[in-house]
């Protein structure tokens, strides 16, 4: 706590602490309430993600950005976008099992979304073959951008994720979509880094609920 | 009973027990925990009061139904009290003869006694090969006691723990206590419960919590289940005592949806302890204030991982978080959490009671104390057994266990459940502590330990595993969703005959990645059992894909059922009992096999009289060969 004449306040109120942290062995400034992401774009230094938006919780899911940090004697792989910077971390954003860890997950995400130009783009960077895994279209990555939207900017709660393990699906929740969705104007569509909203959304408006998922894919 | 308001209330209220229970009575123990109860257990308890009834007995007798007793290959377990005689496999027509002769007669009902294979018979528990290799010190006195009786947990010395926590040491000398015998937590990670303990304690904050984790889902695992329905009152006791060290007055317990007997054991536990003042507010005039609120699981085993457990309780889906900041740090609602698995809170009581300097002379230099495993499959004797930590596998599968039944090889021991692995014979004789087993490639997980025979495939049992997380992993990251679907995929076509060569190293491949950038411990160790097996029994996995061929005879797809017409006496058994339809032939008329019908049930196999001998399974490519 930091002392202000008469009043007493509180690290955050005083403003974020500043702290130095070294990234791809550069010197970087940063504050503590920065994650190690936020750290290195801040400091021009691109780290891949499809999960991450600057305004919304991190959610940690895609694990395009993890990133290997050392402290003190042991080294490990975080995922940066929740990982909280630090002082005297050292961390490196592209080694040879980042690239590894990226080039599979984007190939497991390929055999989702083939043809999406940010995976298709992200995949030649880290030397992704498309064909690796058996295609399975849902032309969705689960990335939960379009539902944290929805729930912390619009505060609608109109997408939701169902289900769970390979059978989990982002869902418009029909009853509160139809009354929400034309009102925003489907902003979603916006954060989405597939495009599959609109079909997404159609998918819901299905007027019968139990129609077959199977006759639309 | 009114409210205890001080450590002398309960010590004299123990001693009045004590004193009503002397002299002692026969008592004939039950199990009555869930295996025994779907035995039969509640008729066995009807039939033995009906007799004791018919025979006057009324007031010199007690009939006790207690919870697991641990040998449940030989279910029911009855165990004759104060003499220790163990009774096996008792049915409600025995009772007639176990009252007449035992009780009335002072004679043994040698049909019900154990059998060693020479032949001998044994009567006492504590001699049998199943109990006598054991130390039960968490799960032993589970014959003394019915779970839901607190005066029976009493009489027994129980809660003296937690009165010499709060009448005789301060929060910090607990917590020393703890860290000094170093208990590791029971539920998988292996993490010393005194350090997670003062993480918490030093953590920032006022409100500060401690549960208990029950969501036990390991396939083939159930000792934290019998523990919770067998002696609740050890782990709220545990639990109490690691609030007043923590500075908690908040504790949950999460209950699997699946265990309804478990649940309702604890809530009858907490409602006893609340009434005898040993929840609330000033236990036993301590001015320690502390109490207990039940969250019922909804059926997932990711939420038995402490984060997604913690979401759960907060009335959001069981997904996982990141622990980047440790949950002891902010969990259960942003606030400093500690949690332990049952067992580990089970255990808290005895390190009280008895000291860490005793706790530290059980076990292994890494892991102290014992470990309660859940010996299942192939094995002649399955249930629960407790031993020191360090004890070998052999002893625990071969000594306890009694081996492979059925004149069958051992093949190996998955242990630690779906995050766990598969070891070898070579490794028979492997002290089983949580190092030497994540060494070996496996894990201690919960302490599930399942035995595999000649006829298990390796293959197949981690294609068996995978399927289990695939669809049981909550499908947040990336890794953890599509990785272990991918592996699945290649498993599958592996079984099935469609390997491919590389297909190991793409397993492999995958595996690393999945390890190594999954959000949560779920996805961390989904690839063990692939990467164990890999390790142990390659030579399995190339059988498969390059020969097409499973040694064990397991995978359907790669075998078939044929009847050798020299041997067959076209006697119709198979015939008539096949399930499809597939075998052909009549009276008189040699049978053999559709094998487009055939669905590889074995039936035809099974009930091929021994002495034709005709139906043998095979290898499909051996017939092309």
């Amino acid at each position: 706590m930091v002392e202000l004449g008469t009043r007493v306040v509180t690290k955050r109120e005083a403003g974020p602490v500043q702290i130095t942290m070294t990234i791809n062995g550069v010197e970087v400034k940063a504050s503590e309430d920065m994650n190690i992401l936020e750290a290195a774009r801040e400091a021009g230094i691109d780290v891949p993600t499809l999960c991450y938006h600057k305004d919304l919780t991190p959610y940690g899911a895609c694990r395009l950005c993890t990133v290997e940090i050392t402290k003190g004697k042991r080294t490990r792989l975080v995922a940066s976008c929740v990982y909280p910077a630090e002082e005297g971390l050292i961390v490196q954003t592209e080694t040879e099992t980042i690239t590894r860890i990226r080039k599979t997950i984007l190939e497991m995400m390929l055999a989702r979304a083939p043809g999406v130009p940010v995976l298709r783009e992200l995949g030649s960077r880290y030397g992704a073959d498309s064909r690796r895994f058996d295609a399975d279209h849902t032309f969705c990555i689960l990335c939960g951008l379009c539902v944290r939207y929805c729930d912390e900017i619009k505060n609608a709660h109109a997408i939701g994720f169902v289900g769970r393990g390979e059978d989990l699906e982002v869902s418009f929740i029909p009853e509160i979509a139809a009354k929400e969705c034309p009102d925003c104007g489907w902003e979603c569509m916006s954060v989405c880094p597939t495009g599959v909203i609109p079909s997404n959304y159609a998918l819901a408006a299905v007027p019968h609920f139990s129609y077959p998922k199977s006759l639309i894919r | 009973m009114p409210k205890m308001n001080s450590i002398g209330e309960l010590n004299a209220y123990r001693g009045q027990l004590r004193n009503s229970a002397f002299p002692e009575k026969t008592c004939i123990a039950i199990c009555c925990d869930t295996g025994c109860e779907a035995c039969g257990s509640n008729y066995l308890v009807e039939a033995f009061n009906r007799e004791i009834e018919r025979n006057g007995l009324g007031g010199a007798v007690e009939v006790r139904q207690t919870g697991c007793l641990g040998y449940c290959e030989r279910g029911i377990v009855v165990v004759m009290l104060p003499d220790d005689i163990c009774y096996l496999s008792v049915k409600p027509s025995d009772v007639p003869d176990i009252v007449s002769e035992t009780i009335m007669g002072g004679r043994l009902v040698d049909r019900l006694l154990y059998q060693d294979e020479d032949g001998n018979r044994i009567a006492r528990q504590d001699e049998i090969p199943f109990y006598k290799r054991q130390m039960r010190l968490v799960f032993g006195s589970n014959k003394h006691m019915n779970p839901r009786s607190i005066d029976d947990y009493i009489a027994l010395g129980g809660y003296s723990a937690l009165a010499k926590a709060l009448g005789e040491m301060t929060p910090e000398l607990v917590l020393a206590e703890v860290k000094e015998a170093n208990l590791r937590g029971r539920g998988g990670g292996g993490f010393p419960a005194g350090v997670k303990w003062e993480t918490t304690r030093n953590a920032p904050g006022e409100i500060k919590y401690v549960i208990v984790n029950a969501d036990e889902g390991d396939p083939g695992a159930y000792m934290d289940r019998s523990l919770l329905e067998g002696n609740p009152h050890s782990v709220l006791e545990g639990l109490i005592i690691g609030a007043y060290a923590i500075g908690a007055h908040r504790g949950y317990v999460y209950v699997r949806q699946e265990y309804p007997a478990a649940l309702e054991s604890i809530q009858v536990a907490l409602k006893h302890a609340r009434e005898y003042g040993l929840l609330g507010q000033n236990i036993l005039g301590s001015g320690f204030d502390f109490d207990v609120v039940i969250h019922r699981g909804a059926g997932s085993f990711v939420s038995g991982e402490s984060s997604a457990l913690m979401t759960a309780i907060e009335g959001k889906v069981g997904r996982p978080r990141p622990k980047y900041i440790r949950t002891s740090v902010s969990g259960l609602w942003d606030r400093p959490t500690n949690l332990n698995n049952v067992e580990t809170w089970a255990t808290v009581p005895l390190v009280i009671n008895r000291g860490a300097g005793w706790f530290k002379t059980i076990g292994t230099e890494g892991s102290k104390g014992t470990k309660i495993f859940s010996l299942v499959g192939k094995v002649k004797n399955t249930g629960l057994v407790e031993v020191p930590m360090g004890t070998t596998l052999r002893e625990v599968i071969f000594d306890i266990g009694g081996g492979v039944p059925g004149g069958k090889a051992f093949k190996g021991v998955q242990t630690g459940g779906p995050s766990g692995g598969v070891l070898p014979v070579s490794l028979l004789d492997l002290p089983v502590d949580f190092d030497a087993l994540s060494e070996a490639g496996s894990m201690m997980g919960s302490g599930g330990m399942i035995v595999m025979d000649e006829t298990n495939c390796a293959v197949n049992t981690a294609r068996y595993f995978l399927e289990f997380l695939v669809g049981e992993s909550c499908g947040k990251c990336t890794p953890c969703r599509e990785g272990v679907a991918q592996m699945l995929a290649i498993l599958n076509r592996i079984c099935e005959g469609d390997g491919l060569p590389g297909d190991i190293e793409r397993l492999q491949d995958i595996s690393a990645v999945v390890k190594e950038a999954s959000l949560c411990a779920l996805g961390q160790s989904a690839p063990n059992p692939v990467l164990s097996t890999i390790r142990y029994f390659r030579g399995e996995y190339e059988a498969h894909i390059y020969e097409k061929q499973c040694p064990a005879g397991a995978c359907k797809s790669l075998i078939e059922y044929y009847i050798d017409p020299e041997k067959c006496k076209a006697c119709m058994i198979c015939l008539r009992n096949c399930p499809a339809g597939a075998i052909s032939g009549g009276k008189g008329q040699v049978h053999t096999i559709d094998q487009t019908k055939c669905t590889k049930c074995n039936t035809c196999l099974d009930v091929c009289p021994s002495r034709f001998g005709a139906v043998t399974k095979r290898s499909k490519t051996a017939v092309l060969v």
